[in-house]
């Protein structure tokens, strides 16, 4: 295991773990930002350089963004402050522990000690050319899905007041 | 431990990480960012078997990560979007709150 | 003498690297190559100040600043000294951590941007495969930065000033990735290298640049159009326009971050020029073949020079745009033309070349542009105006 991901690995660890114990909403969500760059760094790493760049892009620059602007708005500056966790935490902290603890069981015990191979040499033209041929109708439905997604998101959230007046 | 066991229990620590905070906060924003933490550590799971698989030259897991990534934007604008419209009508996005459907 | 003029820089870099222990040596390569940035960007800026100060002042048919130096050319000494020595005030209850990240978030964004700029033939910090997209990726950190600087503030015209200034940066994101993607399909790569690579032939004196096709032409202006957007200039400049929102989202700024986020928003205005020569105006390469014995880092800064004096010039000809009049060019306008313009360039590639697929391609660019634009037009009609003065 490589310094280079044990640096990376806990740069993510504690960017997540703040954004999920912190108290103010924005810092959390400034926090999760440093853990989703930390996971694109690592997926620099492993030599998806095309998905390490997109999750930049589309979890920095838009769902961040997105989050930051929805606890904008739905904060109230004149109400006291919610406590922050909720009054069963004891009974989601066990069961979350306890995911990790199977999961961390199953993996070490797997033998899955496979040598990295040689790195795959992955021009963006390939992924071009799979996802025109090979999973063209992933593409496509994914492309009604973003649709049906914006025009959904618009509709929940518009303001529809102003059509009863 | 070999690099792939690395990488696995960085996936499952992160997912554990984000189910905590998704059973945990009130805050019904912090839960979905909690829920998005879980579908990043899932593509993290996926780009590193495409690594050390027997054949990264057929593009699986990166294929997967890119769908994956869509799909998590998508369901983040509608989750926001229907945050938003409970908001509106509660005034809160305490969750402990939202409880008229409960007994 | 060209060539080794041309490669002087490589040349001097391999010699000292040749100087330096083995095991140093992709730490050193690394360091070599990022000191020249952080030395000629920012002094770029500097003379950018005082030039575009200059220059607004003549259109505006003033002089610029003329005291300090030689024709005022010291000014921005004197500007770095009063940003540096001024009070830093940061207001009590503002959120101090999130506060003093923000101006440093962004200079560092914005320099990360030109890792991937090729400045010279065989001049460029990372080759990477998919260098376009390290380009829009690391310029949509900019945006977070942008509202930690507003909301950090805790005061109401930062943090509207922030709002407007994410909403106009999302909106000609879209608009900027999509007029890069035409340059993309015809060079088949997203390196920055080899798109230099493919403009840089002549046929006969006339160089390869994409800029010299119908879908070139379209994208380049819709690509500066989009950039002056992303780095809020005028005349996109409302969330920081001074006579309206005071300074937008970093009113509660002063002193050296406030220099720093002048820098980080002038740093990004020459790093989308950067890559706007390198995707339409042929990086390094000369306009003409006889003219290539000057060396391909000259040409490269002749072309940013010239692309930030038409910066200036807009900024000092065009009024300012109003938030919703800027977010309609952007949906209705801007981004129509450039999906239409990546169905020229598909059109372009499979038509035999020749005059036919120049007229083929200009009527189907121009006739939806026209319909777009008058679509843009109101048609209120206002009312005749009636003065009534005091008696």
């Amino acid at each position: 295991m490589t310094v280079a991901f044990l640096i990376l690995a806990v740069l993510t660890v504690a960017g997540t773990a703040a954004a999920m114990g912190l108290r103010n909403a924005v810092h959390c969500v400034l926090a999760l930002t440093v853990g989703f760059a930390g996971v694109a760094a690592i997926y620099l790493q492993l030599d998806a350089q095309f998905v390490g760049l997109t999750q930049i892009m589309v979890y920095v620059g838009a769902v961040a963004i997105l989050a930051v602007f929805a606890i904008m708005m739905t904060q109230r500056p004149t109400a006291e402050k919610p406590a922050t966790y909720s009054s069963f935490w004891l009974t989601g902290s066990v069961i979350a522990a306890g995911v990790f603890a199977v999961l961390a069981r199953a993996i070490l015990t797997s033998g899955a000690t496979t040598a990295a191979p040689a790195e795959p040499q992955i021009s963006v033209q390939q992924i071009g050319d799979s996802l025109m041929h090979q999973y063209v109708l992933p593409l496509e439905i994914m492309g009604l899905l973003l649709t049906a997604a914006l025009i959904g998101a618009v509709v929940i959230a518009m303001d529809h007041r102003e059509e009863s007046k | 431990m070999s690099s792939l066991q690395g990488y696995l229990l960085l996936s499952a620590l992160l997912f554990s990480i984000g189910l905590a905070g998704a059973l945990t906060r009130r805050n019904a924003i912090i839960v979905l960012v909690g829920i998005e933490l879980m579908l990043n550590s899932a593509n993290l799971n996926f780009i590193a078997f495409w690594r050390f698989g027997p054949h990264p030259e057929h593009l699986t897991g990166i294929m997967f990560a890119i769908f994956s990534i869509s799909v998590a934007a998508a369901e983040a604008a509608v989750g926001l979007g229907i945050i938003l419209a409970a908001y509106r009508h509660s005034k809160t996005t305490d969750l402990d709150q939202m409880n008229s459907l409960k007994g | 003498m060209t060539p080794s003029l041309d490669q002087i820089f490589v040349v001097a870099k391999q010699t000292i690297l040749g100087h330096v222990p083995a095991a140093a040596q992709p730490l050193a390569s690394a360091v070599l190559s990022v000191i020249p940035i952080l030395v000629i960007f920012p002094l770029l800026f500097a003379i950018t100040t005082v030039l575009e100060r200059k220059g607004l002042g003549r259109i505006q048919n003033r002089y610029g600043p003329n005291r300090t130096g030689p024709a005022g050319f010291f000014q921005p000494v004197a500007d770095g000294i009063k940003s540096l020595t001024k009070e830093d005030i940061v207001p009590l209850s503002a959120d101090q951590a999130v506060h003093f990240l923000a101006p440093v978030l962004l200079a560092a964004a914005s320099f990360l941007g030109y890792a991937v700029l090729p400045i010279g033939r065989n001049m460029v910090i990372m080759n990477m495969n998919a260098g376009v997209l390290f380009f829009f990726a690391v310029g949509s950190v900019v945006e977070l930065a942008v509202f930690m600087a507003g909301w950090s503030s805790r005061s109401k015209y930062s943090l509207l000033g922030a709002m407007r200034a994410i909403a106009q940066m999302i909106s000609y994101e879209v608009p900027l990735v999509l007029a890069s993607v035409v340059v993309i399909m015809q060079a088949g790569s997203l390196s920055t290298v080899a798109i230099v690579e493919k403009q840089a032939g002549y046929t006969g004196i006339f160089p390869h640049w994409f800029v010299f096709t119908p879908w070139g032409i379209v994208g380049f202006v819709l690509f500066m159009i989009a950039a002056t957007a992303e780095s809020n200039r005028s005349p996109f400049d409302l969330p920081e326009g001074e006579s309206e929102i005071i300074a937008g989202y970093y009113i509660e700024y002063s002193g050296f971050k406030f220099a720093l986020f002048f820098l980080g928003e002038y740093l990004g205005m020459f790093a989308t020029s950067g890559m706007a020569i390198t995707l339409f105006l042929g990086g390094w390469s000369a306009p003409f073949s006889f003219l290539q014995w000057i060396p391909s880092y000259v040409w490269f800064f002749a072309k940013l020079l010239a692309l930030i004096a038409g910066f200036i010039w807009i900024r000092g000809t065009l009024p300012r745009l109003r938030m919703d009049q800027l977010m309609a060019l952007a949906w209705e306008f801007i981004l129509p033309t450039a999906i239409l313009n990546m169905l020229v360039a598909g059109v372009w590639r499979f038509m035999p070349a020749g005059i036919v697929r120049w007229l083929v391609c200009a009527v189907i660019l121009a006739v939806p542009c026209a319909l777009l634009a008058q679509g843009l037009k109101k048609k209120k009609k206002f009312q005749v105006r009636t003065y009534q003065f005091a008696e």
